[in-house]
């Protein structure tokens, strides 16, 4: 007698969770990295989006391994130290018609590509790009990195002199319209960042939290299990509900639900937190991000939202074939054309 | 009388906007239809500096640099240093406000009032600077017997629709020209008269044809970086695609970004192409190396990408405006580990064309980035050339998979050899067929792109890429060759010295000595190269680098041959001249 197969679930791609896996993860058990792979993993799946659709870019280190763990039926690129921006920008110009998951280091981002960084934001290339951030180079075994906090301890590298990047700053400074932080710990808001990522127009940078258990999970460092769940500050509570419809972001009062109007039609609610945060104002989201770094507070939630600056692709008022996909008729001109062209050179 | 066989240099300072006035002698030579070639050779500063613009006018085609026979000098710093250099015989033009004495009875001084022509001109300031230049174009064309309509018709060139441009140049040509008429005489022995061997022929720069080039291969994506000489190749890339590269809709159907920096120009390069997108970029020397790590991994991911090197003297900033052929090896071998690069070296603007959309297509069909070796010789100076032939054969796209053709295969491995010729087959991103995912990566792989450390894996992966690169032998531009009967001497080189070489085989031959000569056009190396090293028993590789490096490369390649390869390089910034060449052959031969 047969036994029925149990049902397996599947999304309206017509695809079940397991078809956004990836291949199995290298890194260490407990990888704060790892949780954002699977967090990736669930919401491809919820927001049934085809895989085809998808790139996956990284740069060097434990976290831009992380790609290869997502989303199998996607294309992906573990590129350069710090250089996965451009090489995401031309991948973009060739494909505007594919969406683009970005995973970096706070290596990766802050040191060797922090000018890579910056003028990926200037040009607001359409990318979510995700800093998972644990305050340490991994993959190089425990040195500082440019986040490391000033005073931090590492049992090789001992007390670190000098002050901390903040990734958000850092993107708030170059002109980024979409700017969050969470914490790898905390997977719903994890998704509903990233879900809200995934629909911004341009750049959206996320800098995830996300502990090294290798190297830097001591209980008294903010890049730490431990300290996230501890001093973990939410914004808001930010929810994500896949839509049509688009809406507009206003200011509201404190202690109320706000949705925000996202550039695909689908709808971010936020709920304030706090009587004088507006995340249209980037005068106070840097303001809020140093009183929170200044008290040792790990602030979460959308810091700043804008997504009027059109993004590279639309700047360079591409159609809507990509370059990649264009016939060879269109790619080379015709021979009355190079006639005519060198008429003007004899 | 020397009848269109002589060399002119002006002398000037960079930013008096001398160029213009130097490019209209050159090209109403052109239209008189003979054979002229101009190099400028330029200081790498904005303004001030010395500057000469060397023009050689040769009825027998031979267009390398000469040693200048007639001298316009209008720059004070160099004047008795370049009257110095004219041999016996020679011109000096010069502006009379500079004071020059006329030293040497074996020279014939033409000295032109400059303040006084303009006192009368209309125009005030800067312009008035920049045309002062044109006093010299005037008197010129009167010593030398260059037509004023002539001259004219190079001015519409130059400045196109800008007729008030070209009338107020114009004007100080004609005034220069009167005045030259009613008071110089002529008492020297130079001339040009028309003649017919540049009819049909096209005038440009390499960057020029090379940036047409790659317009005619698909180029859709450019990341770069300002550079000198190559800053020019992509001023043209950009004005092309403009003109040629729109949809129906008009919108563009390219995009031209400035990088942040070369680390940036080639990451974009090699994302496009990894995308699917022909993808180009210019630099220099301190460029390349910037762009080392990436196009390493370009190579051992494979991806296409393409690469115009115009090289400038290096290392480090080097002599950033004068021309070399440097940065050979390091191109070859460009990358960590075991890399091997697809170089092609063009030496005329037709060559540049060809080049410029052959790039691409070897690109993608070896999945593999390919640097085209110029030089600024060859990138900024105007050449003459055949109009460029349209390409022969459709874009070759090489072994890209669509969603169909996976889903018809059983298996689908982005690392697999499945033709034995070492190019595997690629899928590009937004493929429909969920089996058409692959990862790319620096770190090792297996034949499905997988991450692996397997030592079994590694080697089967480079020896597929040694395999490709075999295959490359025999689709890169081959070499050509000019063989003489009865020669005594086989030389090789590539790019830009074939000018002084062709006119230096010339000289050497009017004095019974033959040789032979090939010129390579690409490494890897062809069987021909190698059938022509073994042909002869002496041989010659010249080359404008200290360490001769192609002559190392070929050694290495043909070590049973590598006594035979005998060096013959130099450097010093300026193009070779056929003088040196003849001069250096012939003492090889004596040895
Ligand atoms: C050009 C270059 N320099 C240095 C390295 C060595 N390297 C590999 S990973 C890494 C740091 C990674 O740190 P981070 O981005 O924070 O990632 P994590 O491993 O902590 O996730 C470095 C320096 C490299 N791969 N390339
Ligand atoms: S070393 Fe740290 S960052 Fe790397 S995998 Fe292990 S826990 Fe993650």
């Amino acid at each position: 007698m047969e036994r029925p197969t149990p049902a397996v679930k599947l999304n309206r791609a017509g695809l079940s969770k397991n078809d956004y896996v990836g291949s199995p993860s290298t890194l260490c058990k407990g990888c704060g990295h790892n949780s954002v792979a699977s967090q990736l993993i669930q919401i491809a799946y919820e927001l049934d989006l085809r895989p085809q659709e998808i790139i996956k870019l990284s740069g060097i280190g434990c976290s831009s391994k992380s790609p290869a763990y997502f989303l199998g039926q996607s294309h992906g690129f573990n590129s350069l130290h710090g250089r996965m921006p451009s090489l995401g920008t031309g991948a973009l110009v060739a494909n505007h018609a594919v969406r683009a998951i970005g995973i970096s280091g706070d290596g990766d981002t802050g040191s060797i590509g922090l000018g890579q960084f910056k003028h990926m934001l200037r040009r607001n290339v359409r990318m979510v790009y995700i800093v998972e951030n644990n305050g340490v180079y991994g993959l190089t075994k425990g040195q500082f990195s440019a986040t490391s906090d000033e005073g931090a301890k590492l049992k090789y590298a001992g007390t670190n002199p000098f002050p901390g990047i903040d990734i958000c700053m850092e993107a708030l400074v170059a002109g980024a319209g979409f700017v969050a932080r969470t914490f790898a710990g905390d997977a719903k808001q994890v998704r509903e960042v990233i879900k809200a990522g995934l629909s911004y127009r341009g750049t959206a940078v996320i800098d995830i939290i996300s502990p090294c258990v290798a190297f830097n999970d001591e209980p008294d460092s903010r890049h730490s299990y431990a300290y996230g769940r501890e001093h973990e500050q939410a914004l808001q509570e930010v929810g994500f509900i896949p839509a049509q419809e688009e809406i507009y972001i206003d200011d509201y009062d404190p202690g109320t639900t706000q949705v925000v109007e996202l550039h695909d039609g689908s709808r971010m609610t936020l709920r304030k937190l706090e009587a004088d945060f507006d995340q249209a104002d980037r005068l106070a989201g840097m303001a809020r991000l140093e009183r929170a770094n200044a008290a040792g507070e790990l602030l979460t939630g959308i810091v700043y939202y804008d997504d009027r600056r059109p993004n590279f692709a639309e700047l360079s008022e591409l159609g809507e074939t990509p370059l990649s996909m264009l016939p060879d008729a269109k790619l080379r001109p015709s021979a009355d054309q190079l006639q005519a062209f060198l008429a003007g050179y004899a | 009388m020397r009848v269109n066989d002589f060399s002119i240099v002006v002398a000037t300072a960079n930013g008096t906007g001398s160029q213009t006035a130097n490019l209209t002698l050159l090209r109403s030579f052109f239209k008189m239809g003979i054979p002229v070639h101009g190099k400028n050779i330029f200081p790498s500063n904005i303004q001030g500096l010395p500057t000469w613009y060397h023009i050689r006018v040769n009825k027998d085609g031979y267009i390398a640099r000469k040693p200048s026979e007639l001298l316009v000098a209008f720059n004070p710093a160099t004047l008795h240093e370049d009257v110095a250099t004219l041999p016996s015989g020679g011109v000096v033009v010069h502006n009379l406000d500079l004071h020059l004495k006329p030293e040497r009875a074996d020279l014939t001084y033409y000295p032109v009032p400059v303040k006084q022509l303009l006192a009368g001109v209309e125009v005030k300031g800067k312009i008035k600077e920049y045309i002062a230049n044109m006093t010299y174009v005037g008197v010129v064309a009167h010593l030398l017997g260059v037509p004023l309509d002539v001259i004219e018709e190079a001015l519409e060139h130059h400045f196109g629709k800008r007729r008030k441009l070209v009338d107020s140049n114009l004007e100080v040509v004609r005034l220069a020209h009167a005045w030259a008429v009613e008071n110089l005489v002529k008492t020297d022995e130079f001339k040009v008269e028309p003649m017919n061997a540049t009819a049909g022929l096209i005038m440009m720069t390499g960057n020029e044809a090379g940036a047409l080039g790659a317009v005619f291969g698909g180029a859709s994506v450019s990341g770069w970086y300002p550079i000198t000489p190559s800053t020019s190749f992509i001023d043209a890339l950009r004005e092309y695609l403009g003109k040629l590269r729109h949809d129906v809709d008009g919108r563009p159907t390219y995009v031209v970004i400035q990088a942040e920096d070369e680390l940036a120009a080639i990451g974009m390069v090699v994302g496009a192409g990894w995308a699917g997108a022909r993808a180009v970029t210019a630099t220099s020397g301190p460029g390349l190396s910037l762009m080392a790590e990436f196009l390493g991994l370009a190579y051992y991911a494979e991806v296409p990408a393409v690469v115009w090197d115009i090289q400038r003297v290096g290392p480090s900033t080097g002599l950033p405006t004068r021309t070399s052929q440097g940065d050979v090896a390091f191109a070859y071998y460009l990358g960590h580990g075991d890399t091997k690069q697809v170089l092609l070296f063009p030496s005329s603007i037709e060559e540049c064309f060809e080049f410029g959309y052959r790039a691409h297509d070897l690109a993608d069909a070896l999945q593999t980035p390919v640097l085209v070796l110029s030089d600024l010789d060859l990138g900024m100076n105007n050449w003459m050339g055949e109009p460029f032939v349209y390409p022969d054969a459709p874009l070759n796209r090489g072994k890209v998979l669509s969603a169909e053709e996976v889903a018809a295969l059983p298996d689908f491995g982005r690392y697999k050899d499945v033709d034995g010729d070492g190019v595997p087959y690629r899928t590009l991103p937004g493929n429909e067929n969920p089996r058409a995912a692959w990862f790319g990566r620096g770190t090792g792989h297996d034949e499905n792109a997988r991450y692996s450390e397997r030592a079994d894996h590694w080697v089967q992966n480079m020896d597929r890429l040694a395999r490709k690169f075999e295959t490359a032998r025999a689709m890169v531009p081959t070499a050509v060759s000019d063989e003489r009967p009865g020669a005594e001497l086989g030389i090789i080189a590539y790019g830009t010295t074939r000018y002084a070489i062709e006119e230096a085989r010339d000289l050497l031959a009017a004095n019974g000595v033959v040789t032979d000569f090939m010129r390579v056009r690409a490494l890897p190396i062809g069987a021909e190269v190698r059938d022509f090293v073994a042909r002869h028993e002496r041989l010659v590789v010249i080359e404008m680098n200290r360490d001769a490096q192609l002559t190392a490369i070929l050694r290495d390649e043909l070590p049973e041959h590598a006594a035979k390869l005998k060096p013959i390089a130099y450097l010093d910034g300026m193009p070779l001249t056929a003088a040196w060449v003849a001069e250096r052959l012939a003492a090889h031969l004596g040895e």
